[in-house]
């Protein structure tokens, strides 16, 4: 029996340098949940199609189900876990929270992710920018109209807390 | 009783975990749990003729591979038959792993058990199935044919076989009504397989002690999951608890119970002493967990000038797949609610469940109802068609009217109880319908079309569930029932419903649903259940709280009990505010044992009074504590009803399907939370497009799923599915205290109707197959 | 759904990087965006024994303007081109998937994929680009013609690293257009046409090109003389034979083919005269 190898890596998730000794193999999205213990983190389909997995890598959204964690050993990543600040809930956690924009919460992390990247870039997006903006996500209860309202909403509540 | 909370859009209060990351889904559970992973059929149809593990002995992590001939006593029989029927005289249910034949792509053969999924996963590759291969049996009417038999002992393939006849009140059967019709149309409709497909799969983690064994699942219902490992393992139901936590969504699929791994896993538990646990990837679930839908039916239909249905006959074939271990609720389901909101002269009909080598069929969301709804509404278009009548006015000529309630149907309804309508309102709610998509000033043009469909939803069925609440000496209020939540926010509507019998802000309510720990007796969510059956439950005990609450505060307080009332939490005589006790006090006051853990504890002591020193401290017929325990069990079924409208736009060049407007009209009795009610029906919809138009289970001539992956089965995304435009109509439910009716699977049950409906009207061509893609539409065309 | 074992890579020059390609010859694969390998290998389609990280080699993240067009590095995340690539893979892009997989996903990473449903080895065809690899051997610019092999099949061979990929501007008077169909919005097409056409003086179209999307093994390179859109469209349509498959029936993917097409070569007429 041969032992797999073990990379040793350190991810800086939400502001924290955390070490991992992993497989080369390990998806960057059972390194969060499983290594790390950060379990906000969904997996739905392990293929780039859900969404469920979607994190923040250097800002940016990506799907962590494919990527490997050793590949962005020394990156900063943002989880669910650290998308709330001092004061509480996100202005897009608290959207989503007032348009009923989730129903089982499973595809909500992914969705949070992909919303905040978004805003930062389109601070008072249409309706058909928001609709693209949330097109790579899945959702199986909502019938996406409440996230929808909920993406709106953020960009609301985050211009009048930029006054 | 006040209705601050009940009927009001409160926030629910599950968000803000689910928000910040700290729900608890399955697979978050068992940080040091060991994985399983299962070698699944590649063969639809095979015999196993050998099971190599030799090559995986070796292999980095491995803790243990099982296969059929491990497992011991009850384990290695049949899984349940959960609900047998007399008219399912050939029911079949597989092994938790394959016993020498398999009978679909993705059939459990071999567990693995190792150190992590990546490792088992790679044990699974080194094991070697020797199959000897037999002929599949594919699609429903090749099936029925009974060419090739799925289970050597079952011919035809025929599991189930069933009729049921409402004659014409005159005694005419309805084949009699039809032939003696003024007209009559002949038809075939057919529905394709789909699947409920939670974003979260299945999954099981099991723990076990020596002498109690905890399981967690990923399931629709716990307290049954629980009966069955105790059954199965021949353990004393006392020794297992269940609980499913945070749950990523059901839609059906998990309320089937036991599936393999929910024994096989806390199996493995116990034999191994090591926490196991088992997350099923989405590749698995495509090919081991239940599918449903896939229907063709034979419509024949008689009916006078004015488009009244004089006779009714409907031939169902129903595709259940390789097993049948929910037995034959689907197609009864349809044959029964098929009818909607119509009083026809007389109906007849009749299904032959059968037997494919395909993943098993149990209910997705609307259970049949679907497809009932498509044949009965595909049919009023049809007659409105033939006549050159409008399609609302042939439906209204046949409605049931609000006179009419209670109104029996004449039929055996899916809970064995006979199919009688509580209440509704049908001409209002179409004119409701007609108004809100404006029906009448719909301007006609070129590849633009609308489409309606009618249905009425049985909710709420039996037999029973139950509710516990307790008010402690901090004056919080705790919640449970048994029944389990998938996203339909019980934690709120329970809490509302709590808050406002007990007269408590909901802040200091707390509900629990789906752990055996808190609450035994249950019996699932599913059936648009839950609110109906938990909420009056719910409602009930608290009411037995209130009651008793009111009365050691009457006691305390030297009043009568019909003075008092609760607000804020605080009972009070009305009109005197001063003369007031916390429920918190109440609480104290409740038990006669009151050492000073707290400052309640010490200042309850003011009204404890001085014991009698001849009576027993707790009296007879009382119990310590303010807590009450009740269920709910109605005598039959309350109906929900809706109406949905949609425009479309077809592409004359691509054959694309666009829907420019979906409107709604629902009707579930009075409303607990409009907000939730209405994300129910938008996630309703959604899955009624992606059934309409996206969505199916592609199995070819092998028995091979085709598209068994989010990249080929196309559940619609934010860009596919419509604004959906609402409005509410409200009569409530005679039947239970709350006045309430079931909404969790409305949205989901016209929608091929309406835009099959819709579709036609724009393009002129019978739409009579759905899902329907722009590649069927094209041909379609000619 | 979990990926195999292999032995990670991860070079931090070039020459680092093509040397463990050579060392791992056919068993090698090169992970970049990972937006297709991976998912093949969750789903174990794939297994090869070692990948080499190239995130990490500097100099690969290039979009730069060379004679006659652009050259897109290895590294040149689709969503840094759809903000800073030439037109016409900018509009490409908009069809390639969905925002998040673009953030990670490479345009070199696709044209070595080589999906015949993928749009960006379309474009690589109309445009006449081509791609550049290296190798422990050498440099070798290969024609996008010469490139699309087979079905997720290219010339690339064992041992080679594609650094780069090349797409020529488009001559004077001339325009691009890309129209498909996909049944989700993001999803690989049913079909699609890609086009370029060229004006002649008298304003009509003079040349045209078309690449098609989704309806051979590689993408379909059609090349014209002039004619209306409709003329161009149906040309194009007669030299298709697509297969059927379970979205789609052979006879709609060629029906979409000429509607497609006809789109494609009215936009791009519309650009070329602006």
């Amino acid at each position: 029996m041969t032992q797999e190898e073990r990379h040793e890596i350190t991810l800086v998730v939400n502001g924290v340098a955390r070490q991992a000794r992993v497989p080369a193999r390990r998806l960057l999205s059972d390194a969060l949940r499983h290594d790390l213990g950060l379990t906000g983190t969904h997996v739905g389909c392990e293929h780039g199609v859900c969404g469920c997995c979607t994190v923040l890598l250097d800002g940016e959204p990506v799907r962590s189900c494919l990527t490997f964690a050793v590949t962005v050993d020394g990156r900063e990543l943002t989880t669910v876990e650290g998308l709330a600040g001092p004061g509480g809930m996100s202005p897009v956690q608290r959207a989503f929270a007032e348009c009923h924009g989730l129903q089982c919460g499973f595809c909500t992390p992914g969705f949070l992710c992909t919303v905040t990247a978004f805003l930062r870039d389109n601070p008072s997006p249409t309706d058909d920018d928001v609709i693209e903006g949330i097109s790579g996500n899945l959702c199986r209860c909502t019938g996406y109209q409440n996230i929808v309202k909920a993406v709106h909403r953020a960009a609301e509540l985050m211009a009048e807390e930029s006054e | 009783m006040t209705t601050r909370l009940f009927g009001e859009k409160v926030q629910r209060l599950e968000d803000p975990r689910l928000l910040t990351g700290q729900g608890r889904y399955l697979d978050d559970l068992g940080h040091d749990a060991v994985a399983v992973a299962f070698v699944r059929s590649p063969h639809a149809h095979a015999r196993i003729r050998d099971i190599d593990v030799s090559a995986a002995l070796d292999a980095e992590g491995l803790i243990s591979i099982y296969t059929w001939e491990d497992l011991p006593g009850r384990l290695a029989q049949p899984l349940p038959l959960l609900i047998p029927h007399p008219a399912l005289t050939h029911g079949r249910t597989a092994y938790p792993l394959a016993k020498e034949t398999v009978r679909h792509v993705g059939e459990p053969v071999v567990m693995v058990v190792a150190e992590d999924r990546y490792l088992a996963e790679d044990v699974c590759d080194l094991i070697r199935v020797d199959y000897e291969l037999l002929k599949p049996v594919v699609g429903i009417e090749e099936a029925a044919q009974g060419a090739q038999l799925v289970h050597d002992d079952v011919p035809g393939n025929l599991g189930a076989h069933f009729v049921q006849e409402v004659p014409a009140a005159d005694g005419r059967g309805a084949r009699e009504a039809i032939e003696q019709a003024a007209h009559t149309l002949a038809f075939r409709l057919d529905i394709e397989r789909s699947a409920s497909m939670p974003l979260e799969g299945r999954g099981v983690y099991a723990r076990w002690d020596g002498t109690d064994l905890r399981v967690y699942s990923s399931t629709q219902t716990s307290t049954s999951v629980r009966m069955a490992i105790a059954a199965k393992l021949d353990l004393p139901l006392p020794n297992v608890e269940v609980i499913a936590p945070d749950v990523g969504g059901g839609f059906g699929v998990k309320i089937v119970h036991p599936w393999p791994e929910e024994i096989l896993v806390p199996w493995a538990a116990m034999t191994l002493g090591r926490e196991v646990k088992w997350t099923e990837d989405r590749r698995e679930h495509f090919v081991s967990s239940a599918h449903e839908r896939g229907q063709v039916h034979f419509v024949r239909v008689g009916f006078d000038d004015d488009g009244r249905v004089e006779g009714l006959e409907v031939t169902i074939l129903h595709d259940h797949g390789a097993y049948t271990p929910y037995g034959i609720i689907v197609p009864i389901i349809t044959s029964t609610q098929l009818l909607g909101p119509y009083k026809l002269g007389s109906y007849r009909v009749e299904f032959s469940s059968i037997y494919t080598n395909t993943v098993q069929v149990t209910p997705y969301r609307g259970a049949g109802r679907p497809q009932g709804v498509f044949c009965m509404e595909r049919t009023m278009d049809k007659i409105a068609q033939y006549l050159g009548a409008d399609r609302t006015a042939v439906r209204e000529r046949n409605f049931i009217q609000p006179a009419d309630f209670p109104y029996d149907q004449g039929m055996v309804f899916q809970d064995g109880r006979p199919l009688i309508y509580d209440s509704g309102d049908y001409p209002e709610m179409l004119r409701m319908l007609k108004e809100l998509i404006g029906w009448d000033s719909f301007e006609r043009r070129p590849g633009v079309g609308i489409g309606i469909g009618c249905y009425v939803e049985g909710t709420g069925v039996g037999p029973y569930e139950g509710g516990h609440v307790q008010i402690t000496s901090d004056g919080r209020v705790h919640v449970s029932t048994g029944l389990t939540s998938q996203g339909q926010g019980h934690e709120t509507v329970f809490a509302q419903i709590a808050a406002t019998e007990l007269g408590v802000p909901i802040e200091r309510v707390s509900v629990v649903t789906g752990d055996t720990r808190r609450f035994g007796y249950a019996v699932g969510t599913f059936a648009s259940r839950a609110a109906v059956m938990s909420g009056n439950a719910i409602a009930l005990a608290c009411r037995k709280v209130r009651e008793k609450a009111l009365r050691i505060a009457a006691d305390a307080l030297e009043a009568s009990a019909d003075d008092l009332e609760i607000t804020e939490g605080v009972v009070h005589v009305k009109g005197a505010p001063g003369a007031a006790v916390p429920l918190a006090t109440v609480a104290v006051l409740a038990n006669p044992l009151r050492y000073a853990f707290d400052e309640e504890a010490k200042r309850a002591t003011q009204f404890a009074g001085t014991a009698s020193p001849d009576l027993p401290p707790v009296a007879e017929g009382e119990e310590p504590g303010l807590e009450g325990r009740d269920y709910y069990s109605p005598v039959r079924s309350t109906f929900a009803s809706g109406m949905h409208a949609a425009i479309v736009a077809v592409d004359p060049d691509t054959a694309e399907v666009e829907i420019l407007r979906y409107a709604v009209v629902h009707d579930c009795g009075r409303l607990i939370n409009p907000m939730i009610v209405e994300g129910q029906i938008h996630g309703g919809v959604a899955q009624g497009v992606g059934g309409a138009l996206y969505e199916r289970m592609v199995y070819d001539a092998h028995g091979q799923l085709l598209n068994a992956s989010f990249m080929d089965f196309l559940m619609p995304y934010a860009t596919e599915v419509p604004r959906v435009e609402t409005a509410h109509l409200e009569t409530p439910s005679p039947l239970n205290p709350l006045g309430i009716k079931g909404a969790g699977e409305a949205g989901v049950i016209p929608v091929s109707a309406v835009i099959a409906g819709a579709i036609e009207d724009a393009e002129g061509i019978a739409i009579d197959r759905m899902p329907i893609s722009p590649s069927e539409l094209f041909h379609l065309r000619g | 759904m979990k990926p195999p074992p292999f032995t990670y890579h991860a070079p931090l020059d070039l020459g680092s990087a093509l040397d463990a390609l050579a060392g791992a010859g056919a068993r090698g694969k090169v992970l970049a965006g990972g937006q297709s390998l991976i998912p093949l290998m969750n789903m174990r389609l794939a297994s090869p024994s070692h990948v080499i990280d190239i995130n990490r080699v500097p100099g690969l993240d290039t979009i730069e303007d060379e004679r006659g067009g652009v050259r897109v590095g290895a590294l040149a995340r689709h969503s840094r081109v759809e903000r800073s690539g030439p037109a016409p893979l900018r509009r490409a892009l908009k069809l390639v998937a969905h925002p998040v997989i673009r953030n990670r996903g490479t345009v070199v990473g696709s044209l070595v994929h080589a999906d015949p449903a993928a749009e960006l080895p379309a474009v690589l065809a109309v445009l006449g680009g081509s791609v550049r690899l290296a190798s422990l051997g050498g440099v070798r610019d290969v024609a996008a013609a010469d490139f699309f092999v087979g079905p997720l099949e290219s010339d690339l061979r064992a041992g080679e690293l594609a650094v780069s990929a090349f797409f020529p501007g488009l001559p004077p008077r001339s325009g691009f257009a890309i129209h498909e169909l996909a049944r989700r919005h993001g999803d690989y097409a049913l079909a699609g046409v890609c086009a370029v056409v060229t004006l002649g003086d008298d304003g009509r179209i003079a040349a045209a090109r078309a690449a098609c999307i989704g309806v051979a093994a590689t993408p379909q390179l059609v090349e014209l003389e002039g004619g209306t859109p409709a003329e161009l469209a149906r040309a194009v349509q007669e030299r298709t034979d697509p297969e059927g498959d379970i979205h789609a029936s052979a006879a709609y993917r060629r029906h979409l083919v000429g509607v497609l097409a006809e789109r494609a070569f009215t936009d791009a007429a519309r650009e070329a005269a602006q």
